[in-house]
């Protein structure tokens, strides 16, 4: 066995763990344990699902075309999954589906403009799986920051509208905040990285034998791709929403916080 | 009719809610240069959304509204706001100091243009550099008074605006208004305070069920002969 194939003992032997969360949670009475075995079960299932179908589209001899399909299919799902999560944001599903779909080709464009990686299927996939993933706890926080901001602060907005501002100059300041909330984690994961936590492609890199110095360098770049995509997603989704909200006519629309 | 110097007209306004909720039907009323219009009824009977409708915060779904005999449809909202100023029941006072709040109204504001406004609603300039939070619920009115006053509106609407204030400040904020009005303002202001309609009123709309009632039935509710709750019955 070397550092870069585990085999099914491998991936057996570390479920012992999973046991181990399973005989606490039972221990301590959490009523966790059959949620673990779920979790556990189903991201196995889902992975190795995934894997099969990657082996299909990162294989150098199949079209990039694949991947691209790969990633329209994600970036679907993403907008999906935000209206699941975030269901009182209105219009999440069309606008978490347009963040995404910038922040891929923003992100993508700079990355294989400049020659970060080649465009190959097995770049693209997981890099553009990276920015989506990492994007979506963003984009589920901003909707959520905007709906309660302009619920709570009705009356500051309408008294802005009152004197003649512009739907943008009266919600600037509420937008403001709720961009600068959905941010701030992922500006503090990265400036705790290296000295707080090693991040998963780093320590993936590492583990399959790559030069340290290599390995930072390419965690470096994703970071940086992370940290782009997340301002950019947010970004999109909150300007975005925050029109919304709005009427052509400079009136804020009413918010029902539990629509679907 | 409306008279030639009403200055905003609602002329037969309607406002009924996507989900069918029927707010205001066939509503007419003005506001009038240099008076005071109280609008008066019990709680739901549809003021503040007469009042809304006048600077644009809602729409109506039928009939019209007139400023300064031009339909506000066709005006752009934000300039039709700063002509027709807005001061809600509870004070709106934004993070900051008082010059803060007043700047939101107008940035480029020099500070002697913040001391005029204070002045004329009767606070002394100190008052620039109080911060907003320690403000009582009277001056804090006052100052929201103050910030619409800045976009020298032709138009004030006061939506219960002492509602939230003890009987000292009440009085204060009702002489401001009969202050200004007298400086040629049409002032339409919300109450269902009796005594303070017939106190304050030049002319009297009373609401009920989303209608304005009749003359007769106007006269008896300043008369105190009708309570809010004889108008709030459920007779339709």
């Amino acid at each position: 066995m070397n550092s870069t194939h585990i085999g099914w003992a491998g991936l057996v032997g570390s479920f012992a763990l999973i046991v181990i969360a399973i005989a606490l949670s039972s221990w301590q009475r959490l009523h966790l344990s059959r949620s673990i075995a779920w979790a556990s079960a189903r991201a196995a299932v889902q992975l190795l699902l995934v894997g099969w179908a990657l082996r299909l589209v990162l294989d150098p001899h199949a079209s990039v075309a694949w991947a691209w399909i790969w990633v329209a299919v994600m970036v679907v799902f993403a907008g999906l999954t935000l209206r699941q999560r975030v269901p009182e944001v209105p219009g999440i599903l069309w606008l978490g589906t347009l963040a995404m779909l910038t922040v891929i080709v923003v992100s993508l464009a700079v990355i294989f403009g400049f020659g970060v990686f080649p465009i190959e299927g097995r770049t693209i996939v997981p890099l553009a799986g990276m920015m989506i993933g990492n994007s979506m706890t963003s984009c589920v926080l901003v909707g959520r920051r905007i709906v309660a901001e302009f619920s709570e602060k009705r009356d500051e907005i309408e008294a802005r509208l009152a004197l003649g501002h512009r739907w943008s100059d009266a919600a600037r300041p509420y937008t403001r905040n709720a961009l600068r909330t959905a941010l701030v984690p992922q500006i503090e994961t990265t400036k705790a990285v290296g000295l707080v936590f090693l991040p998963g492609a780093m320590t993936g890199l590492v583990l399959a034998g790559v030069d340290a110095l290599d390995a930072v360098t390419i965690q470096l770049a994703l970071m940086y791709l992370i940290l782009g995509s997340v301002a950019t997603s947010v970004s999109v989704i909150g300007l975005g929403l925050t029109r919304q909200l709005f009427t052509s006519d400079h009136r804020l629309r009413r918010l029902d916080r539990s629509a679907s | 009719m409306p008279t030639a110097a009403a200055l905003l007209q609602f002329d037969a306004v309607g406002v009924r809610l996507d989900g069918g909720q029927v707010l205001l039907v066939d509503v007419t009323a003005e506001a009038v240069a240099g008076s005071i219009t109280v609008v008066a009824g019990p709680s739901g009977a549809g003021k503040s959304t007469l009042l809304r409708l006048g600077n644009r915060l809602e729409v109506p779904t039928s009939g019209r509204i007139l400023f300064e005999g031009v339909d506000t449809a066709t005006m752009d909202p934000c300039e039709l706001r700063r002509r027709v100023g807005m001061v809600f029941q509870q004070p709106v006072l934004f993070a900051g100091t008082v010059s803060d709040n007043l700047r939101v109204a107008d940035p480029a504001a020099s500070d002697g243009r913040l001391v005029t406004v204070l002045e004329q609603v009767g606070l002394p300039p100190e008052f620039l550099e109080r911060t907003a939070d320690d403000l009582s619920g009277g001056e804090g009115q006052r100052v929201c008074i103050a910030r619409a006053l800045l976009t020298e509106p032709r138009v004030l609407l006061m939506d219960e605006p002492t509602s939230a204030l003890d009987p000292t400040s009440r009085r204060a904020i009702e002489d401001l208004a009969l202050d200004l009005a007298e400086r040629g303002l049409a002032i339409m202001w919300v109450s269902h305070d009796h005594d303070q309609a017939e106190r304050l009123g030049d002319q009297l709309v009373v609401m009920r069920d989303g209608r304005r009632v009749g003359t007769d039935e106007a006269l008896a509710y300043l008369r105190d002969d009708l309570s809010g709750d004889d108008l709030s019955g459920d007779d339709q």
